[in-house]
């Protein structure tokens, strides 16, 4: 049983790594990227490219690993920037429809992309035994090195941005913009860059997010729907805007999935499902309300 | 003294509806400007008008000689334009001084300041680490005061710093108007009281119905004259 919660609280730490772009774009301009996990499929076939690249330049190993890291994390940015700026600033407003419909419309685009592109084959980045890789722990239990590589890098994002949000001059304008945009640009801020730099720091996230999947498992371009699923579970549960909340809405979902697959190999998922719609009746608001401190 | 903000023929809409028919205001460097008028006579869509929240014609809002209708907001507060909005409307995920720091966005340089504020209203310094909106609402006027002083302006829009206030509140922060002049800084309140309105101002403007009904000296314009313009009776 400890295993089995041990596994799920790792899990659980890659599916904060899907939802904190999504905790964040919602926090700050009330957006909800129905593309997110196509996203982060995007992001990972990126990176499966680049390695691919700098392979045949002769870089091989955690040394291509890490240029390639290097490379997507601003390319990300930039292009989340711009999607901000110019594609979906113009969906924002007080009906939410429009940004859903174009962010479901991307979700489309992209998944055909890829599978045009790069067929229906699962692929993934090679780790040179990384992903195998254990650590043995007393009592005979044992963990993945990756796995929990990935939680602290989850430990590290959700820190690092609720630092952002709560003690930075950034994070106050992502809350000025997020609480009252018009006085916000009425002291000066300028909305829509606010909102561009907040999608870019999301899909900062997301390219994180895609890696790490590749690197853990397998991804195929129709993967996105299902990454999509485990963020917003994971959003909703911790509760909308909240960084730990996100965090812990993540660990909830990953253990409750061990759960299931411990009980039957088919239930991890739908006893995931289950917790969420429960929190979703029970508690709408999430189990950690909104906390920007 | 010279024009430092003029609309000519200003007008303004929200939707279909005029909400705005021609007005022409000037405002002189150094003076503090009432402008009062029943609920719904244009008061705050003309603030709005001033600083972008309401879209302007060009030509219609000058500020320093130079058009600022249709500028967006920042744009005019950088020029050096601020508003202490109507019902105060502060951040409530920002801590009172999160909320000044904000003011100060548009970073034009000047006297105000966070020790500058402090000074002036020495309650906020004891709060600073408070949510704003948890604040006394005088103290939150202190605040949204304090919010658009931070960006250092050469006009200061204040729209109905009394609303909801207690009478001996809205003197405290009334009593404050001086030292802001002191500073250089040039003043327009809005107001629904009368007598405060005479009594913080020189000059003075009524609004009804969209149309300044009338203008003139606040000392010089008698109450019949206000009433009538006020009431329309």
């Amino acid at each position: 049983m400890i295993e089995t919660l041990l596994q799920g609280l790792l899990l659980g730490g890659l599916y904060c790594l899907f939802a904190l772009g999504q905790s964040l774009m919602f926090g700050v301009m009330r957006l909800t990227n129905t593309a997110q996990g196509d996203f982060i499929v995007l992001a990972a076939f990126a990176a499966i490219v680049a390695l691919t690249g700098v392979a045949a330049i002769g870089t091989v190993g955690a040394a291509s690993l890490i240029t390639v890291g290097v490379l997507l994390l601003p390319v990300s940015f930039g292009f989340g920037y711009a999607l901000q700026r110019f594609v979906l600033n113009g969906t924002l407003g007080r009906d939410p429809l429009p940004s859903l419909v174009v962010t479901f419309g991307l979700s489309i685009v992209i998944q055909n992309l890829l599978l045009e592109t790069f067929s229906a084959d699962p692929r993934s980045i090679g780790t040179e035994g990384l992903n195998t890789a254990s650590l043995a722990l007393p009592g005979g239990l044992a963990v993945g090195v990756l796995p929990v590589l990935i939680f602290a890098l989850a430990i590290a994002a959700t820190a690092a941005l609720q630092w952002l949000f709560g003690h930075s001059a950034l994070g106050r304008s992502f809350r000025a913009v997020s609480d009252d945009r018009e006085i916000a640009e009425l002291m000066g801020l300028d909305a829509k860059k606010v909102y561009a730099l907040a999608t870019g720091i999301a899909f900062v996230l997301i390219a994180i997010a895609g890696v790490l999947q590749a690197m853990r498992t397998t991804v195929s371009p129709a993967d996105g729907p299902a990454l999509l699923l485990f963020a917003f579970e994971a959003v909703i549960i911790g509760g909308m805007g909240s960084f730990w909340g996100t965090f812990a809405g993540a660990l909830l979902l990953g253990v409750t999935q061990q759960i299931g697959f411990r009980i039957d190999p088919g239930w991890g998922i739908w006893l995931g499902h289950i917790v969420f719609l429960a929190v979703l009746v029970v508690r709408p608001q999430g189990l950690f309300p909104k906390t920007r401190e | 003294m010279s024009d430092l903000l003029e609309t000519t023929g200003l007008t303004a809409h929200y939707g279909d509806a005029q909400a705005l028919f021609g007005i022409d205001f000037r405002l002189s460097a150094g003076e503090v400007v009432a402008i009062i008028g029943a609920n719904g006579a244009g008061k705050s869509t003309f603030m709005k008008s001033l600083t972008g929240l309401v879209r302007a014609g060009r030509e219609q809002v000058r500020f320093e000689g130079e058009p600022i209708g249709g500028l967006v907001p920042a744009e005019i507060v950088r020029r050096g334009v601020a508003l202490v909005p109507e019902g105060r409307r502060l951040f409530p995920s920002l801590s009172v001084e999160e909320n000044l720091l904000l003011g100060a966005t548009a970073r034009r340089s000047g006297p105000w300041n966070l020790e500058r504020l402090y000074q002036m209203f020495p309650i906020l310094r004891e709060k600073r680490a408070r949510p704003a909106t948890s604040l006394s609402g005088g103290q939150q006027q202190m605040v949204a005061i304090g919010r658009a002083l931070m960006s250092n302006p050469r006009v200061l829009l204040c729209d109905e710093l009394s609303l909801g206030l207690a009478p001996i509140v809205i003197k405290e922060i009334y009593d404050q108007v001086p030292a802001i002049c002191a500073e250089g800084m040039t003043v327009v309140v809005v107001e629904q009281d009368v007598s405060v309105a005479r009594r913080v101002s020189q000059r003075l403007y009524c609004f009804q119905e969209g149309r300044v009904s009338l203008q003139g000296a606040s000392d010089a314009l008698t109450r019949e004259q206000i009433l009538l313009a006020y009431f329309g009776i």
